[in-house]
């Protein structure tokens, strides 16, 4: 049995800098407090070196020029965290989340998926940095041994068993991070490090600590002995940034939403899972007056905020960053929330990855990832209502139909119909175009039928009509239609002069096969559409 | 110049001997097809080319709507998916539903002007995938997409290239010109009402007695690129577009023919 610890040094600085990956090689620092009483809460190593203490103020930090100063973000250690546990459990199922910093994970049975420890360790560390964070993996066969070697040593750390006590030696009692009394009395003994506690006799030492300092002898010589506490796991994919300065433009806040997806999809991508819905929230800055921007919501941390709340729905799971990118900045130029963001909220609804095989015979579609994001480029341009598949509504309205969200479905051809190949065979059913909005007509009636017609760009004597044919319903609702169709056959129309074809070879005679209606609630007449 | 051009033609054609049979020949395409599952026009044109523009252009009520309907059936109908730019948003889908169009395969575009739907096939045709894209301007104005640039008809006819993809331009003039592979011209022959109506009498019929049901449409063959099935190349031209052979007449019928026949069947 092994146990492998991963420890995020330097936590509260890492889960800043994985939302800006920029910050990696820079000296940070990070302040938090109520302003102006702000002070420095964590730094990283580089920062240390430039001269920056814990417990400066900000005013002092600022100083330091070539130093990066962020306010410490609860919400981005939590998501830092939560990272850290799928790194865990992109591995095993038995995973201990001990502190925010630290997980421990039972390599028990991992041999034949992912090779030795020596293999592991590696292996967690890369798929750590693919997630924006820089660990200590430590392998041990004992529990609180691999805990306290990742805390103690950088890097990877394998302990073969029964070389606990030798390898923690080096370090120094504070790995246990015992209370500050303990740390003054073991100073004074002149004990600082785990091998000189370990040499101290037990009975002396419990005598003058108690049971404490007996535990922390046992950690010392590596014979700590805990069971592990398991966490349950969870599938909540959520990131989130709170901005210093509210961001307006679409180009910057693409930039936040990159971050924040790559974040997202490099969980996801641990887990082996992709998002089949992404929901977006954006809190906006209250002091907007754009007429456009949402109202204000009493209900977010008892505070009132606007809220710009969407979720897009994919049609096949997918944890490509890049494109998501793309359809979340599609869906924002078409719909965008019309005032500054302070904060961004972004999370993912996991399902299982698209697993589909091509089939022989079976005719080539466009790639559901690409087509989503046509679709999204088609709806930027002609609006979301006017983009997607008409399904037919079982009513006898005239031209009732309504556009669903386009998803092609991959069946197999169907077998041939019948033998079409002798000419006359069967004719073809003749198409009909609709005029949307129909226009208005001036019609002559002689005897009850139409005998002239005229409407925008055309007008012309009626050849043939058959008619009227009247429909109704929905007597009940406000929309409510009572016509009487006719369908006339037109005679020598005439366009417009914009309609003009100049220099037109054809001096035949044309003619076209119109519907129009009577109107009898607006007693009006109407041109329904065209036989084409 | 021209001397020099010829020489190094002729220079690289040396080179070459025995290696190609003729390096500047410009291939015939021996595209696949398409049925429109119309036998006529499918006699006259031997299909729908596949990675090629098909410009089908003709007046009002000249059928075009039919062709794309019935094309749209058949590409459908084979599982493939297809795309409709709506030029004036005046596709009827339930005129598609009962011309055998699968409206789940279908993904339509309703455009308000030329711009959107030049636009909305270039995204469509970069997207690829898509067995026919039909890009519909016949309603809108002739002089409108008569100013739509030639190049735009070339980036089109290279967008589709080497692809499967069928794209199918419908217009009132032909525009595309020598980008297309294969073009059609229609044109309606007087429309079929039950009884004649035109006829003065006395005491006219009832109109309600009478019913629109149906047309037939004459088609010309204006240009083809395609081999044809003896192997041989043919490029047709205007020149050539009386000669015997390159038009064809179709008949439609409307929605109620069948269900008249039926009722006329069981009296």
């Amino acid at each position: 049995m092994a146990f492998a610890s991963i420890y995020v040094p330097d936590f509260s600085i890492q889960a800043v800098v994985r939302a800006e990956p920029a910050l990696r090689q820079q000296p940070v620092a990070l302040v938090d407090g109520c302003p102006p009483l702000e002070r420095v809460v964590a730094i990283n190593e580089a920062a240390a070196r430039g001269g920056l203490d814990l417990g400066m103020t900000k005013s002092q930090a600022i100083q330091f020029r070539s130093i990066a100063i962020r306010l410490r973000s609860r919400v981005q250690e939590e998501a830092a965290h939560a990272a850290l546990l799928d790194l865990g459990w992109s591995v095993s199922p038995r995973v201990e989340d001990t502190a925010p910093d630290s997980i421990v994970v039972d390599l028990t049975g991992l041999a034949s998926l992912f090779g030795s420890e020596e293999t592991i360790a590696p292996l967690l560390a890369r798929r750590a940095s693919d997630l924006g964070l820089s660990v200590h993996v430590a392998i041990s066969s004992n529990l609180e041994v691999a805990l306290h070697a990742a805390r103690g040593f950088p890097g990877i750390t394998v302990i073969p068993p029964g070389e606990e006590s030798r390898r923690l030696g080096a370090l120094p009692v504070q790995v246990f991070s015992p209370p500050a009394e303990m740390i003054e009395i073991l100073e004074r003994w002149g004990v600082r490090t785990c091998e000189a506690l370990a040499k101290l006799p037990v009975l002396e030492l419990s005598e003058r600590l108690g049971q404490q300092g007996l535990q922390l002898r046992q950690c010392a010589r590596g014979a700590s002995l805990r069971s592990m506490i398991l966490a349950e796991p969870k599938l909540c994919f959520e990131e989130e940034m709170a901005l210093e300065y509210a961001v307006e433009e679409l180009e910057p806040l693409a930039f936040l939403l990159a971050r924040l997806l790559d974040q997202l999809c490099a969980r996801l991508s641990a887990r082996s899972l992709s998002a089949c819905a992404i929901r977006l929230r954006f809190e906006l800055d209250n002091s907007s007056e754009n007429e456009s921007a949402p109202p204000l919501n009493p209900h977010v941390g008892g505070r009132e905020v606007k809220i710009y709340e969407k979720r897009f729905t994919l049609p096949v799971p997918m944890r490509d960053s890049k494109m998501l990118l793309r359809l979340l900045r599609l869906h924002l130029q078409s719909d965008s929330p019309h005032a500054p963001i302070v904060r961004i909220f972004l999370a993912a609804d996991p399902a299982a990855p698209r697993v589909r095989q091509e089939g022989l015979f079976l005719p080539s579609a466009p790639d559901p990832e690409k087509l989503e994001l046509t679709i999204a480029r088609l709806a930027n341009l002609v609006g979301n209502s006017h983009v997607g598949s008409p399904r037919l509504i079982d009513s006898h309205r005239p031209d009732a139909f309504e556009m669903s969200r386009f998803i092609p479905l991959h069946n197999a051809p169907e077998t041939r119909q019948k033998n079409i190949d002798v000419p006359g065979d069967r004719e073809t059913i003749a198409a009909f175009r609709v005029f949307r909005p129909a226009p208005r007509a001036k019609v002559t009636l002689r005897e009850g039928r139409p005998v002239h017609i005229s409407f925008p760009n055309m007008h012309g004597k009626v050849a043939a009509a058959s008619g009227p044919w009247r429909t109704s319903g929905e007597w009940w609702r406000e929309d409510a239609w009572h016509r009487e169709e006719w369908d006339v056959e037109i005679d020598r129309p005439s366009l417009s002069s914009a309609n003009t074809i100049e220099n037109s070879s054809s001096v035949e005679p044309q003619r076209g096969i119109y519907r129009i209606y009577y109107d009898t609630l607006l007693q009006a007449w109407f041109v329904a559409g065209m036989y084409d | 110049m021209a001397v020099n051009v010829a020489a190094l033609r002729s220079q690289l054609e040396t080179a070459l001997a025995g290696r190609l049979p003729a390096p500047f020949a410009r291939l015939p395409i021996q595209a696949e097809t398409a049925p429109f599952n119309i036998a006529e026009i499918d006699k006259l044109t031997g299909g729908l080319p596949h990675g090629g523009l098909t410009e089908i252009s003709g007046p009002c009520s000249s059928g075009r709507a039919t062709l794309l309907l019935s094309a749209l059936a058949s590409r459908t109908a084979q599982a493939h998916v297809c795309a409709l730019v709506d030029g004036r948003d005046s596709f009827d889908p339930h005129s598609a539903a009962a011309a055998g169009v699968k409206l789940e395969q279908l993904l339509w575009v309703r455009c308000r002007d030329i711009d959107q739907c030049l636009r909305a096939t270039d995204f469509l045709l970069q997207g690829g995938g898509f067995g026919l894209i039909a890009l519909d301007l016949s309603v809108l104005p002739p002089k409108t997409v008569r100013y739509v640039p030639l190049n735009v008809w070339f980036r089109f006819r290279r967008a589709v290239e080497n692809t499967s993809t069928i794209l199918l331009l419908l217009d009132q003039e032909s525009n595309a010109g020598s980008c297309a592979s294969l073009v059609l011209r229609l044109g309606l022959e007087p429309p079929r009402w039950s009884a004649s109506q035109t006829q003065p009498t006395p005491f006219p019929p009832n109109p309600c007695a009478h019913l629109f049901d149906g047309s037939q449409i004459h088609v010309e063959l204006v240009r083809s690129r395609l081999r044809s099935a003896e192997g041989g190349h043919k490029v047709r031209s205007l020149a050539r577009m009386n000669e015997a052979g390159l038009v064809a007449n179709f008949r439609t019928k409307t929605k109620w023919g069948d269900f008249r026949k039926t009722v006329s069947e069981s009296k």
